[in-house]
């Protein structure tokens, strides 16, 4: 970075813009923060004010409460399956068919692609209804198969997959081809490989997405033991603060978040560059 | 036969047959996904689309109505108070999501720990589910023992009932969206910041320009083009209110902070009049879809943009 740059993105040339970087980080952290101590007091501390969250005594017994309560895991786990299948289906879907638009001839593929296209300005709202009873018809509600299924449909993977090819080198299959190699062996050992990046992109993604997924799991996932940590942890705060208690609700919160807050920290690198990309 | 001859039909045909193979192999590629994306996608959108133009129920029973369905929205009194609450929120979200995630940015724009730090604060709230982030803020929000409410108390001010308030439900929403979706309008303006040509930043400094200065001539111009991708993706977003307002206030008090999808949910999935619910949906997606339009095509039409 040259001085110049360095000088005009250097936040210290500017005491206005610092001072409103503080109030806002204050506002970000805050409620983290208080969540965090609230999850740390007995819920009979906390019938007598939540002020008391400022000082001692701390306790863990909110978290021992959840390890107790074993509904939380049944709904980690539904979201951990959901989640990594509907990942590993659209990181399959999308690879071969991105692969198929961009490196093969064959009639009808250019407007096939456009069609698809034309996916990704379909909101989920509009086909909710019409999949909803579709799903009743063939008895999928309340199944994993149920859950998985919508989120293979999703276009933007096969867009993503099919740019990336198409900016891979040419020469790469074609001597492959002379060689003998079939169309898949060809993508299988030399293409997919070198598709890597993008995978990771486009897997953290899908699998965040399906993770916090709340709109589907709700109406299609009704019975309790099938809920998604989303929607159980919805359920658990209908009756809010009455019957487990603030502490506890709190815990729950951060412990429901701990799963994703890991899986961003370790692929933090990742998403700040998917953005990016996303963006140029 | 003369090989010369024999070679000269023995090459189209294996050509012939490349192309055949390849066209097979791009066929059996594809399927799989336009399966999936047949079934699963196209068929639900012109079903519902059908769908819309019945009375149909919970029970498969369903009969031909045309436009009925959408002659009784523009009726029902609700469904233009969801319609007038979701642009209410959009107008209160998306010009302050993009004005503070650009203020983010130019602050957070370098190498410094203290910088990636904040940057990993500003976007932690983006990875939480609408059901945790929902949890924290009615804890802040409640007037009952809720931070601020302490915080005002403390001051020795009046508790506020934030959520009961009819005047007061959307904006809370409006601040717990703002602080869950920071993170991407920041990012998308960080990434367009790092796009901005070094020397311009040079030539500047010859110029002797100030900060404001060099933001309103070679910053903010340099970054139009993230600036209308972020308001088009804010605005389909932010249309598409649902969890927030359906676990915070389930719409109320009294309607005031129902949004159009919740309005959708409680019409298709609670009292089970389907085809009605569709016609709701149908017009959702011409009122995003339309704005998105009007707002890509404002950016496009400004001169030098």
């Amino acid at each position: 970075m040259t001085m110049a740059a360095a000088r005009f993105q250097g936040s210290s040339r500017n005491g206005l813009l610092d001072a409103a970087l503080a109030v806002a980080s204050l506002a970000m952290a805050s409620p983290l923060l208080w969540t965090l101590l609230l999850s740390l007091k007995s819920n009979d501390a906390l019938l007598r004010g939540t002020q008391s969250a400022f000082s001692p005594p701390y306790t863990l017994q909110n978290y021992a409460d959840i390890l107790g309560h074993s509904a939380v895991f049944a709904w980690l786990l539904n979201s951990a399956i959901v989640s990594l299948a509907v990942t590993f289906g659209v990181l399959a879907l999308s690879s071969l068919a991105g692969y198929g638009f961009a490196r093969l001839r064959f009639p009808g593929r250019d407007a096939l692609f456009v069609i698809v296209l034309f996916g990704l300005a379909i909101p989920e709202q509009s086909v909710i209804i019409a999949r909803h009873q579709m799903f009743t018809a063939l008895h999928l509600h309340n199944t994993y198969g149920g859950l998985i299924l919508p989120g293979l449909a999703a276009p933007f993977g096969v867009f993503l997959m099919a740019q990336y090819f198409r900016a891979l080198p040419k020469e790469l299959e074609e001597a492959a081809w002379l060689d003998g190699a079939s169309h898949f062996k060809t993508f299988w050992r030399i293409l997919l490989p070198l598709s890597l990046p993008a995978q990771v992109t486009l897997g953290i993604f899908t699998f965040l997405a399906t993770w916090n997924d709340y709109w589907w799991p709700l109406i299609s996932a009704t019975n309790s033991d099938m809920y998604t940590l989303t929607v159980g942890v919805a359920s658990s705060q209908m009756n809010f603060a009455q019957t487990n208690g603030v502490g506890f609700l709190m815990a729950q919160a951060v412990f429901a978040s701990l799963p994703i807050l890991v899986v961003y920290m370790i692929f933090q690198r990742y998403i700040v560059a998917g953005v990016a990309r996303a963006a140029a | 036969v003369p090989p010369t001859t024999q070679a000269a039909v023995a090459a189209p045909r294996r050509v012939w047959s490349a192309a055949a193979s390849e066209a097979r192999s791009g066929l059996l590629f594809v399927a799989p996904y336009l399966i999936v994306f047949a079934v699963l996608l196209v068929y639900p959108l012109f079903s519902g689309i059908s769908l819309s133009l019945h009375k149909a129920d919970l029970f498969g029973g369903s009969q031909f109505i045309g436009i009925e369905n959408y002659t009784r929205l523009f009726r029902d009194a609700v469904f233009l108070t969801s319609v007038r609450n979701t642009c209410f929120f959009v107008l209160l979200t998306v010009p302050a999501l993009m004005l503070i995630g650009l203020g983010l940015a130019l602050a957070l724009n370098s190498n410094s720990r203290r910088s990636a730090i904040l940057r990993g604060l500003f976007f932690s709230s983006s990875v939480l589910s609408v059901t945790i982030v929902t949890l924290i803020w009615r804890m802040v929000l409640i007037p009952d023992g809720g931070l601020i409410a302490d915080l005002l108390a403390a001051a020795g001010l009046e508790r506020i009932p934030f959520l009961s308030d009819a005047h007061l439900a959307l904006p809370a929403i409006a601040v717990t969206t703002i602080w869950w979706c920071i993170g991407l309008p920041m990012m998308l303006f960080l990434a367009a910041l790092q796009q901005v040509p070094p020397d311009l930043y040079e030539a500047a400094t010859l110029d002797n320009a100030g900060w404001w200065r060099t933001l309103a001539s070679i910053t903010l111009p340099s970054i139009r083009r993230t600036a209308v991708v972020v308001a088009v993706i804010e605005i389909i977003l932010q249309f598409q209110l649902f969890g927030q307002a359906q676990i915070m206030t389930l719409g109320g008090p009294n309607n005031a902070s129902l949004p159009i999808v919740l309005f959708i949910y409680q019409i298709g999935f609670q009292r089970w009049d389907i085809g009605y619910a569709a016609a709701a949906s149908a017009v959702l997606f011409c009122i995003i879809l339309t704005a998105a339009m009007a707002q890509f095509f404002a950016a496009r039409s400004r001169p030098g943009a």
